[in-house]
């Protein structure tokens, strides 16, 4: 058993200790807007926020994040309201599938905390996340306009 | 009062309607349906790549606690497959196994921790046979054959000439012959395969959530594996993440989770790993080409000679139309006659390749490009009045029977050659700096269905209601390629309504009509072309309930979208009203809207096989790259990308963009670093490090010009949008390198490896030339 706080809330889940955390958010918790892409932490679908720092939550065990604040896809705006992210995310139509989409906005919401005026040189370092859809070119403009929102 | 005017939004850029979905992790994909008492589903796979076999030993994966049911090949002796003439696959391998990880048993246990330890219980006995992982080795004489039916592991082979190559190559200047090696490549689409299966045993019903691009294809399939009857299925397709054509045939995960769930009269969630889901494949198959072109002084093309051999895996897929295409997509581009093509689809011990994006034309398309190119250099011609003496002339018919309607090929051209700077800057740019141009084109959607069963080829349905609430009833499957927007916008445009008055509803058989999925860009063009219809026949009920409640004719009632009225000074009555009216009679009304290609689309019967290719409407691109190559490294670079697509008609430019980049993106993975590499039949690749896709750092801007040449069949003169690109990046690619560093590569993947291995080569060659030879 252990206690996860996700989105402000606490969670009783009953997993082993070394557990994925996406596991945990997905199968127990049945927050299930974070994807399984790869499993080993290459593609970035599973990013969400740990204390506030983009990590792919296929490669966290449980045990490792128990009394950390943990948020997701589903918490990264208030209830009722549109992070600057999604909102440039929709208006550039970045998504196609939108299978990535939720770890790609995490990672990048991140960034813009530490970096509020990325160059493009900064996103081509920060940003690992795999779209397969080839969406790479919105992506980069979403930044910026989000940026500047 | 504002001026009430029918709102517009073909031609415009319109965000995909699923969007908030998409950004706020609330759009259910297949493995998003977790929910108490399914049974986690999953497959022993066979470690062998070709035997005979003996054994399939269950007994103690039943004993462990937690497993609910097992099913193996006895459990099932139907196949299936996509093509109704080559149907040679079981869902759980039956008497031979034929590659490594295809599926021998399943189990359903309680949960996964379970269910994985219960597959490790699973034994398999085999007598090994010799097994072949090139299209070569499998094609000896002395080989043994993968299946009965298939002597000399040949799937199918093509043959045509059409005009005289003998002729057409007298004809010519100058002849020319290069030998080409595309690498095998897979879609690694971003959501892994997976499928839910609930049995209703009192009620014998199926209901089947998966990750499909072709529910209809997965229906039938399914009443064909399981013996049940169509109408006790349902299939549901929830969001799909990501096609690419690895999911336009019924895939064996459904089948499997199907058989267990009825097995055990319950439900199954199966959510296949990363591995599993590029060992289920279905990409492009591995491309040899020998491809001989004659061309004159002028630039003319006099004669085609072409032989393609792909190594398909160990079924057939959609195999047998991947060989045709790249035959008959040989036309429809240039105006060629004097054309020659022999094609052998290969049964080898590898798993089976399927319908990847650009289907059948982009290995044949890289070939030809390049060839082209090598050859305009060594007659001094320029690259771009090569393709120009070459141009169809539109409304034509090829010497394949191919009909061409609308062609904006010289268009797209023309501003790829202007963007770039061609003229200009091309043989003037810096050591290691080079351009590329090539071309491209592909279909929309292929005219004869593959199952022919005498329907329209699209139906669409909208439904009317008290709230005035329009609903569009559609089996097109959205995979994220944007076909539900465009459905939306589609009825919207014809009853001059905004986007949010509209609504639609998708992948549930038990709800929308039937449709046959997306695959080969068909859904623009042909579901497009049925929602038309549907609305204008909806259209037609509000005109003459307007007609009633105005005390009108029909003929003079003007729609404004929210607004019907007779003439520009009565008052009118708004679209509520109307609505009231037409239902007092009928109740919710429902409308259909069809649409069926014509025969002089359906290719002709110069050759066995030469239905494949025929559509109503090619899309044509044309792309320049500049690259620069790093000679220390081999590093090669893409600076910039300038494309121009000729789709008919952008319904929605944003979504056009959107694809065309997408496209051309797919084609760098493809011809700069994706490969899918074997160890004697153990995919070495199978997983997204080695498995390298572009980054966003590897990804170059990509300047997108649409071309509208207006197809006269398209919807609003629409064609496809979503493939065509794709190949013409390949040769574009390899031109700008022999431009940059005067080395051409024939072979696929241009990794740094092979770019610094054909520099030190060069390097080598000419140092000994300077020392006199040896």
């Amino acid at each position: 058993m252990a206690r996860l706080t996700v989105n402000g809330k606490n969670y009783d889940v009953d997993v082993e200790a070394d557990t994925p955390l996406l596991w945990a958010i997905r199968e127990n918790v049945g927050l299930t807007g974070t994807k399984y892409g790869c499993g080993i932490g290459q593609c970035g679908a599973c990013t969400v926020h740990i204390d506030g720092v983009a990590t792919r939550s296929c490669s966290v065990r449980v045990s490792q994040v128990t009394g950390k604040k943990i948020t997701t896809i589903e918490g990264l705006a208030a209830a009722g309201t549109v992070h600057k992210v999604q909102k440039a995310w929709i208006d550039h139509d970045v998504p196609q599938c939108g299978y990535c989409q939720s770890g790609m906005i995490m990672a990048v919401a991140d960034l813009l905390k530490k970096k509020p005026k990325p160059t493009d040189a900064d996103i081509d370092e920060a940003i690992k996340n795999i779209c397969r859809c080839g969406t790479f070119q919105e992506v980069r403009a979403a930044i910026h306009a989000a940026a500047n929102a | 009062m504002n001026e009430i005017r029918p709102t517009h939004t073909i031609g415009g850029y319109v965000p995909m309607i699923d969007g908030p979905e998409k950004v706020s992790g609330r759009a259910k994909y297949t493995a998003d349906i977790i929910q108490p008492g399914l049974l986690a589903g999953r497959i022993f796979r066979s470690p062998y790549s070709h035997g005979e076999i003996l054994d399939v030993d269950i007994s103690a994966a039943l004993k462990l606690p937690g497993v609910k049911a097992i099913v193996t090949g006895a459990d099932c002796d139907k196949t299936f497959g996509v093509l109704p003439i080559a149907r040679s696959e079981h869902p759980l391998a039956r008497d031979r196994v034929r590659y490594r990880g295809e599926p021998v048993a399943a189990v359903a246990a309680i949960d996964d921790a379970t269910a994985r330890r219960a597959v490790e219980l699973i034994k398999l006995k085999v007598r090994e046979l010799p097994a072949y992982y090139t299209a070569q080795s499998a094609l000896a004489p002395d080989a043994v054959a993968l299946h009965e039916k298939k002597p000399g592991n040949l799937e199918r082979d093509v043959l045509f000439e059409l005009g005289s190559t003998e002729q057409g190559f007298a004809q010519a200047d100058l002849v020319r012959e290069g030998t080409y090696n595309c690498a095998e490549v897979c879609q690694n689409q971003m959501e892994m395969h997976a499928a839910v299966a609930e049995y209703d045993a009192v009620r014998d019903r199926m209901t089947v959530h998966a990750s499909t691009q072709v529910p209809y294809y997965v229906h039938l399939m399914l009443s064909q594996i399981l013996g049940m009857e169509m109408s006790r299925i349902r299939v549901v397709k929830p969001h799909v993440g990501g096609g690419f054509g690895c999911r336009t045939e019924t895939l064996n995960v459904e089948l499997i989770t199907a058989l267990l769930a009825r097995k055990i009269g319950g439900g199954v969630r199966t959510v296949i790993t990363r591995e599993e889901t590029f060992i289920t494949h279905r990409g492009r198959p591995e491309t040899d080409i020998k491809l001989k072109i004659g061309l004159r002084k002028d630039g003319r093309i006099t004669a085609v000679e072409c032989e393609c051999y792909q190594r398909g895996g160990a079924h057939s897929g959609y195999g047998v139309v991947t060989i045709l295409y790249a035959g008959s997509m040989l036309y429809a581009i240039y105006d060629l006659h004097n054309v020659k093509y022999l094609g052998k689809r290969v049964l080898t011990n590898t798993p089976p390749c399927g319908a990847f994006r650009g289907h059948g034309t982009v290995d044949i398309r890289f070939a030809f490009e390049s060839l082209l190119d090598q050859m305009a250099a060594e007659m001094g011609l320029d690259p771009f009045a090569v393709r120009r003496a070459n141009f169809l002339s539109a409304p034509t018919f090829t010497d394949n029977d191919l009909m061409v309607n609308s062609y904006g090929l010289p268009e797209c051209v023309d501003w790829v050659e202007q963007a770039s700077g061609w003229k200009k800057r091309k043989g003037k740019m810096p050591k290691g700096k080079g351009l590329g141009m090539a071309c491209s084109h592909y279909i929309s959607g292929a005219s004869k269905p593959v199952n022919w069963t005498g329907e329209p080829h699209a139906t669409v349905k909208i439904k009317l209601d008290f709230d005035g609430s329009v609903v569009v009833l559609s089996g097109a499957a959205e995979i994220g390629q944007g076909s539900s927007t465009i459905l939306v916008q589609s009825v919207a445009e014809v009853l001059g309504l905004d986007l949010s008055r509209i609504r639609i509803v998708t992948g549930d058989s038990d709800v929308v009509p039937k449709d046959n999925g997306s695959y080969s860009s068909r859904v623009t063009f042909m579901v497009g072309n049925a929602a038309i219809d549907a609305a204008q026949n909806l259209k037609r009920v509000l005109v003459n309930a307007a007609a009633r409640k105005l005390e009108a004719k029909p003929e003079d009632i003007e729609c404004l979208g929210e607004l019907y009225r007779a003439g520009a000074q009565d008052k009118g009555a708004t679209f509520d009203e109307v609505v009231t009216e037409a239902l007092k009679d009928t109740g919710t009304i429902t409308v259909t809207g069809n649409y069926s290609t014509i025969p002089e689309s359906h290719g002709g019967k110069k050759y066995r096989g030469s239905a494949i290719g025929g559509t109503m409407g090619y899309s044509y691109s044309a792309q320049v790259v500049e690259v620069t190559v790093d000679e220390d490294t081999g590093v090669v670079t893409v600076d910039k990308v300038w494309v121009a697509h000729d789709c008919g008609k952008a319904l929605n430019r944003l979504t056009v963009e959107g694809q065309v980049q997408g496209s051309v993106w797919m084609g760098m993975g493809q011809a700069m670093s994706e490969e899918a590499a074997y160890h004697e039949g153990l995919m070495l690749t199978a997983n997204m490090l080695d498995y390298r896709v572009p980054t966003i750092q590897d990804s170059p801007p990509i300047e997108c010009h649409i071309v509208e040449s207006n197809d006269p069949h398209g919807p609003f003169g629409a064609k496809e949008a979503g493939e065509g690109s794709l190949a013409a990046f390949l040769p574009a690619l390899t031109n700008a390198i022999a431009n940059a560093i005067g080395v051409r590569f024939n072979d696929l993947p241009v990794t740094p490896d092979r770019v610094f291995e054909a520099i030190e080569k060069r390097r080598r060659s000419s140092a000994k030339k300077t020392n006199g030879g040896a």
